[in-house]
């Protein structure tokens, strides 16, 4: 493993550049350019707190603050966006790259590792407009903020896990990707982010335990809406499903990373 | 890494791909790994064993499908071996196929710095190293445009550039040059030799004879996924070209000894009765697709044979051969005719004639009976490799039709011409051998 991790920081010329050409691939040929990416998440966010809070007046149930869903909705969408964003290249990251793969010889471990760069990188910014939104309007909930750094890592850890071994599968059963956009829609409107988690039934609610992205989500609306600490025992499920896929992701991958070259 | 830098041991290295009879049966071998393996092993490579030292130049030479490229790849790790085990030391650079993986979306200059941070370089080396790359490449103002619009040549370019940037421990050249123009392939051949001069490891596939003469001091020609010759290039070229003649690896030994037991009728004269007897059971050579080969008339043999009539495994450039062609037929022809067509790799014919456009007779052949026809020529195409069309009709009119076509066989098979260390340096593609004057006046 060690051997992997020094090919790997030999490699971070290309992962690096691989990152910057991602972004910049996005937003060629316009003539904005860099703007687009401000400019795209800026407008999420004005749609979720501006139609949702002063537009339709949506409101949480005993809630009574003006942006109290907008925050809730912002705080359950920017997390799963990471979280989705990351499964679902990963899930493609050999098959996207197999030109790459069969031609060149390089560390495969970079690939996933320019997967989540990219994921960050572009949570970072609307995470970013996020956090000026939520000071400007004084909701910003102080020190607890800081609490979403594990939150966050516990996500990406259960993310590439997922993705690693979705990713690895996907090149020999390419059914596995198919299956994978359907399910995740369901999984999405499985997980409280549009609704809050109190109003489903209570038979469905006891389900959301089997859920790790629902306690995950949870944390962030803790900290955002509430100003309190994730709650840590909802999330130790989460943390072991995380582990484990990435343990299972890790030796897929160190068992069929030579096979799938041949698959390509 | 304890050995010298370039150096490549290959050991017992074999590669097989797996084989499922349906998709189900991979799910099935995953899920249920104790109830046993559901493919079946389909081998390209098997029990390759060699050692290549430093500054070595090797070809590597073999027929499309023999394992070649699969053998490259072994080496550099993007592909991983079922058995045995490659050990390279020192710096590998690597033109695997076209393009070294470019991305058609982004410019040339851009995958200029992705592959150099793939090759392990860092941004600002790549940077120092661009008007180089730049200059050597010659694509002037494409640099700057995405790598789709290129011509396969141009990617080529780019990519041999790229690749040969810095001076790498060992070279790994895939047929990848074989898209460039003269010039530019001239250009790559200087590097390599300059390269190799300085110690640089070469391994490169190539189709070309001449070239692997030319660069190489040592050959591995792979047959069948086998290495079936480690040594001097020389040899190795005339196994290639016997496996080329023969139109496959049992085919050769029958057109050999077919040509052997005719070696003494260059006339059609009557044979013995044992050679008659070998000729009529001889099996019917095929050619290519568009072949007519009717069921009254068979070719049973098509090769190039010396003066004294003994088959020849390899023709050097300007020597004096002999084509012979032999033609059985089931039916009496009252006026039948031999031709053949040699045509370079790019299909251009470079000459074709047959016994009527000669003004020669063989004159009435019946039933039951062996045609064998010689042409005696001096081989002065250039060193390349070239194909064999043969072809036998009946009744000649005009300029040169025929009343019925019995039998033509695009491609009947293919010989390479070996470059002649004794001739004249030319290019062209036939040596005129110009004699040579001046005067003052």
């Amino acid at each position: 493993m060690s051997a992997m991790l020094r090919a790997l920081w030999h490699s971070r010329g290309f992962v690096v550049g691989s990152v910057r050409r991602d972004f910049q691939t996005r937003y060629r040929n316009t003539m904005l350019g860099a703007a687009w990416t401000v400019l795209n998440p800026l407008a999420m966010i004005v749609v979720y707190t501006v139609i949702f809070s002063q537009v339709m007046h949506s409101k949480l149930p005993g809630d009574v603050s003006r942006f109290g869903y907008s925050i809730y909705l912002c705080a359950g969408i920017l997390a799963w966006g990471l979280f989705a964003e990351i499964v679902t290249r990963a899930q493609t990251m050999f098959i996207d790259n197999a030109n790459l793969l069969k031609k060149v010889s390089f560390p495969r471990l970079c690939l996933p590792v320019i997967v989540v760069s990219n994921a960050l990188l572009n949570f970072a910014i609307i995470f970013g407009l996020f956090t000026v939104f939520l000071v400007l309007s004084g909701q910003f909930p102080g020190a607890v903020f800081a609490l979403l750094l594990p939150l966050l890592l516990l996500q990406v850890a259960l993310a590439i896990g997922l993705g690693l071994v979705l990713g690895v599968l996907n090149v020999f059963f390419r059914d596995v990707g198919q299956f994978f956009q359907i399910f995740i829609q369901f999984w999405f409107w499985f997980t409280p982010i549009v609704y809050p988690a109190a109003i489903l039934p209570p038979a469905l609610r006891d389900l959301l335990v089997l859920n790790p992205m629902a306690a995950i989500v949870a944390g962030f609306q803790s900290v955002l809406l509430h100003g309190h600490a994730p709650d840590w025992t909802s999330l130790l499920p989460a943390a072991l499903v995380a582990l484990a896929l990435c343990a299972l992701g890790w030796r897929l991958f160190k068992k069929r990373a030579g096979e799938m070259v041949d698959e390509l | 890494m304890g050995a010298l830098p370039g150096t490549i041991a290959v050991q017992g290295l074999g590669k097989a791909y797996k084989q499922y009879p349906t998709r189900w049966a991979r799910l099935a071998e995953w899920l249920l790994p104790w109830r046993g393996p559901r493919h079946r092993p389909h081998w390209i490579l098997q029990d390759i064993d060699f050692r290549i030292g430093a500054g070595e130049a090797v070809a590597l030479i073999g027929i499309n499908g023999a394992g070649k490229s699969t053998l490259l790849k072994l080496i550099t790790g993007t592909t991983v071996a079922s058995t045995g085990s490659v050990a390279t030391a020192g710096r590998v650079a690597a033109l695997l196929e076209l393009g070294m993986g470019f991305h058609p979306d982004f410019t040339g200059r851009q995958n200029v710095f992705m592959a150099g941070q793939l090759m392990g370089l860092d941004a600002a080396r790549i940077g120092a190293l661009m008007p180089e790359i730049e200059a050597f490449a010659g694509i002037g103002d494409y640099l700057d445009q995405p790598v789709r619009v290129y011509s396969s040549g141009m990617q080529m370019r780019l990519a041999f550039s790229v690749a040969t940037c810095e001076r790498p421990d060992i070279l790994i050249v895939d047929e990848a040059l074989a898209v460039g123009d003269v010039f530019f392939q001239q250009k790559c051949f200087d590097r390599i030799r300059s390269f190799t001069a300085s110690g640089t490891t070469l391994l490169f596939v190539s189709h070309s004879m001449g070239t692997v003469m030319g660069i190489c001091d040592r050959a591995l020609y792979i047959r069948q996924g086998r290495l079936a010759f480690d040594g001097a290039p020389r040899t190795a070229a005339d196994r290639y070209q016997a496996e080329l003649l023969g139109h496959g690896p049992d085919a050769g030994a029958d057109a050999d000894a077919d040509a052997e037991a005719k070696a003494d009728t260059a006339a059609p004269a009557p044979a013995s009765t044992a050679r008659r007897q070998q000729a009529l059971a001889a099996p019917a050579l095929t050619g290519s697709e568009g072949s007519i080969a009717g069921a009254d008339t068979a070719c049973i043999g098509a090769a190039f044979v010396d003066a004294d009539g003994a088959p020849l495994t390899s023709i050097v450039s300007d020597q004096q051969v002999t084509l012979r062609i032999d033609y059985r037929t089931k039916r009496d022809l009252d006026d039948p005719h031999i031709g053949f067509k040699i045509r370079n790799r790019h299909g251009v014919v470079l000459f074709e004639t047959n016994s009527y456009c000669m003004d020669q007779y063989p004159g009435p052949v019946g039933a039951g009976q062996v045609l064998s026809a010689s042409f005696s020529f001096s081989m002065v195409l250039a060193p390349d490799e070239y194909t064999l069309t043969v072809g036998f009709s009946n009744g000649g009119y005009d300029a040169g039709s025929f009343r019925e076509v019995l039998n033509y066989l695009h491609e009947v098979s293919a010989f390479v011409v070996l470059p002649n260390p004794a001739a004249i340096r030319w290019a062209g593609m036939s040596n005129l051998a110009p004699r040579f004057a001046c005067t003052r006046l």
